[in-house]
């Protein structure tokens, strides 16, 4: 830490601790790619012993909405970037109409996912479904592995677009301006976070065929 | 906070602030790390406490198999203790109780980094631990499988896993913020000249601890989580059936307990690194490499997981990996161990109560550690892995270790916490008793499992019987010793003597403000211009 020491002292002068709250976050982030890493790991070692079933039921995905969903996710990210950059010149109007386009995205990627899902489900591939427990050990693994990889994906979207949600009010209510923005750069950080994610299930899940 | 401590400077923290109509709200909603730390460390001893009757009870059943218990109800009394021992006592243990009430004090700072985040964290706790308690008492059985939650058995038995599962998720969600919360505190809040090595061993070793939280736990979560989604929606990573593998959990779930295990330990060591110097009037041997082998306990931790597994079915190559690896991990507990004796080597030793739980620590804390290099040795490994050599050696590491460094923790703090002073003959008397008891306890265990004593078995042949008993005596000693312990330290709280600003003659920050803890650690925000135990630089 190249800071002077004692300069974090957020309760001394009222100020606020802008670095550590960011280090927090990062913290916190750390904590979430181990929790998809387990995910992860699962997912290799069952690719690794079941390639051909993993292959062939990738071909059952919906590429097209797979790809506009990661369209969506990646202007979304865009667009909060942006917002942070806006609150930094004290462009308030500007900040709070791009956070609202994050959300408004946010929200299309699951209604997205939920038709992807809804289809899915229609046609009796789900969890412990007789359909899915007639096909091969791969594909049962390969399907719960969508489910639970997305789902918790998906989860973490929701809970990203109602904080972000959240910081659009604050916005407005100016609790977040221009010398005040590390809540509004977290969520962010978080909002980013939830994209890599994404990008790396976007492959795994649709492009492996 | 700021606001909390506007009033009376010098007021303690303990009383009332009057924001609040009832004082459990003002409580349960205070900020103040040291109101936390404080019912941490209730809610700690009071699941303690449960646990060793729990413990205490399956000794009793020993006895005579069957004549207390049945094999149902002994499998669940076990899965009870070790679940409440190891995730409402041991786990948060150290870090959330004195952790979170010196950890500001130790290094100059008013609160922790997240004040809100600290109490989320205290309510996630609650939270856990009611989940964990309903698993028992609500309609059905209560958990059965062990601590570990072994699959497939975990997604099979209809017992309460689920409950008891969410409950273990969100009391590690509680300690990932805990852990956090202090790394950052401790990158950010040091006071002035506080440099890193200026901070006192135990701000060190709660450093390491927050990392391994902070990068072992969400690994527990996601598996406990497969198995949460095993028994409600089918999904099936770890059920051959469905093409999972059993032993996938098996490797998870250690690669969050392993590095858990130090989780427990390291900020232990950081008690009996403050408790020792304290005590033999000497600057802390070797404080840089106590702190750093602290570091490195934490990063080699994490590559020895597989110990655990050596007879589920690995292979060869990884299995003498592994083994050499903890082999490594020895090490730097060994350098710890020496150096807390080379602290008190020509020191001015005082015995009072707190050192001779931290020599205890010293030695049971080695006899645990020994008996672990020989079970993580792989030939001897085959041998004890299922008996009650490993029951006996988990006990030295976490009870003779952790659990008695706690001990001496609280009553090296005692003063501090609580502004009186507790008994020393009752203290040493507790003392006593619970270094006897706990030796006859646990070492039979070691003797039982060589012989070949299967462990988590409710019945056993008649060879083991007089093992058995000796072993059972032992946990009547060790209860009377706790008895004593705790009913000294409960009167004291109310009958002690005063106890004044520095009771041990300590030289690291807490001893430098009133006893009670004052409600605002610090009039003034200390400069620092020396190390953390300072006795030579004095007697200069």
């Amino acid at each position: 830490m190249k800071k002077k020491q004692g300069e974090g002292l957020s309760t001394e002068t009222g100020h606020i601790d802008y670095t550590g709250k960011k280090m927090g976050m990062w913290f916190f982030l750390f904590t979430e790619i181990l929790f998809f890493g387990g995910m992860f790991l699962l997912y290799s070692i069952f690719r690794y012993k079941y390639a051909q079933d993993f292959h062939a039921s990738a071909a059952e995905e919906n590429i097209v909405l797979g790809t506009i969903n990661t369209a969506v996710l990646l202007t979304s990210s865009l667009t909060i970037a942006l917002s942070i950059a806006a609150m930094k010149k004290g462009k308030k109007d500007s900040s709070c109409y791009l956070q609202l386009a994050t959300v408004l995205m946010g929200a299309a990627f699951l209604v997205i996912k939920y038709f992807e899902w809804g289809a899915k489900i229609s046609i009796g591939i789900y969890p412990n479904s007789p359909v899915l427990l007639a096909l091969g050990k791969g594909e049962i693994l390969f399907f719960g592995l969508y489910y639970v990889m997305t789902g918790l994906h998906g989860l973490h979207v929701l809970v990203g677009v109602i904080v972000i949600s959240f910081m659009l009010y604050f916005t407005r209510r100016e609790t977040i301006n221009q010398e005040n923005y590390a809540r509004l750069e977290n969520t962010g950080l978080y909002w980013h976070f939830v994209d890599i994610v994404w990008i790396y299930l976007y492959p795994l899940f649709y492009l492996i065929t | 906070m700021v606001s909390e401590g506007m009033g009376d400077v010098t007021a303690g923290f303990y009383e009332r602030t009057k924001k609040y109509r009832w004082v459990i709200a003002e409580w349960m909603m205070s900020t103040d790390h040291k109101r936390i730390g404080v019912m941490y460390l209730i809610a700690l001893l009071s699941f303690f406490s449960v646990g060793v009757v729990m413990g205490f009870i399956i000794r009793l059943s020993l006895l005579a198999p069957g004549w207390l218990a049945d094999q149902q109800t002994y499998n669940e009394f076990f899965t009870i203790h070790g679940v409440i021992q190891i995730f409402l006592f041991i786990i948060p243990g150290i870090p959330v109780a004195f952790g979170n009430i010196f950890l500001p004090i130790l290094i100059g700072a008013k609160d922790v980094a997240f004040p809100k985040v600290n109490r989320l964290s205290w309510w996630l706790y609650v939270t856990g631990a009611v989940l964990v308690f309903l698993s028992v008492f609500i309609h059905g059985r209560p958990p059965d499988t062990g601590w570990t939650f072994y699959a497939p058995y975990s997604i099979q038995t209809p017992a309460n896993i689920s409950t008891a599962v969410m409950g273990v998720f969100v009391l590690g969600f509680s300690s990932i913020l805990t852990g956090l919360n202090f790394v950052t505190t401790i990158h950010r809040l040091r006071a002035p000249g506080m440099g890193w090595f200026r901070m006192p061993a135990f701000s060190w070793t709660l450093y390491a601890t927050g990392w391994v939280q902070m990068l072992a736990t969400p690994v527990l979560a996601i598996t406990l989580l497969f198995i949460f989604l095993g028994r409600f929606l089918g999904v099936g990573f770890f059920d051959p059936t469905k093409g999972g593998d059993p032993i996938l959990y098996e490797h998870l779930f250690w690669m969050y307990s392993h590095p858990a295990v130090y989780i427990m330990v390291l900020p232990a060591m950081g008690i009996i690194s403050e408790v020792v110097p304290v005590f033999s009037r000497r600057s802390l041997f070797g404080y840089v490499a106590v702190c750093m082998s602290a570091l490195g306990i934490a990063i080699v931790g994490y590559a020895v997981w597989g110990h655990h597994m050596f007879t589920s079915g690995m292979s060869d190559t990884a299995r003498v990996i592994f083994s050499f690896v903890t082999f490594l991990v020895a090490v730097p507990s060994g350098i710890k161990i020496f150096n807390w004796v080379s602290t008190l080597y020509k020191g001015s030793i005082q015995v009072d109560a707190p050192l001779l739980f931290a020599i205890s620590f010293i030695f049971l804390f080695s006899i645990g550690g020994l008996t672990g290099l020989i079970i993580g040795a792989l030939a001897t490994n085959l041998h004890l892995h299922g008996t009650y050599f490993i029951v006996g050696h988990f006990h030295y590491v976490m009870f003779g270790g952790a659990g008695f460094s706690i001990i001496a923790g609280l009553h090296y703090w005692f003063p501090k916490i609580t502004g009186r002073m507790y008994d020393e003959r009752f203290a040493k008397l507790g003392w006593l008793n619970l270094f006897v008891g706990f030796n006859i306890l646990y070492f039979s265990m070691f003797v039982l499992g060589f012989l070949g004593m299967p462990r988590r078995y409710f019945d056993y042949p008649p060879q083991y019987h007089a093992g058995h008993v000796i072993s059972t005596m032992g946990s009547w000693f060790l209860a009377i010793g706790l008895v004593i312990i705790f009913a000294n330290l409960i009167r004291s709280i109310f009958k002690g003597e005063r106890a004044p600003m520095n009771p041990w003659g300590g030289k690291t920050l807490e001893w430098t403000i009133p006893s009670p803890l004052p409600r605002e650690n610090f009039q003034e925000i200390p400069v620092i211009t020396r190390g953390p135990y300072s006795y030579e630089e004095e007697a200069r």
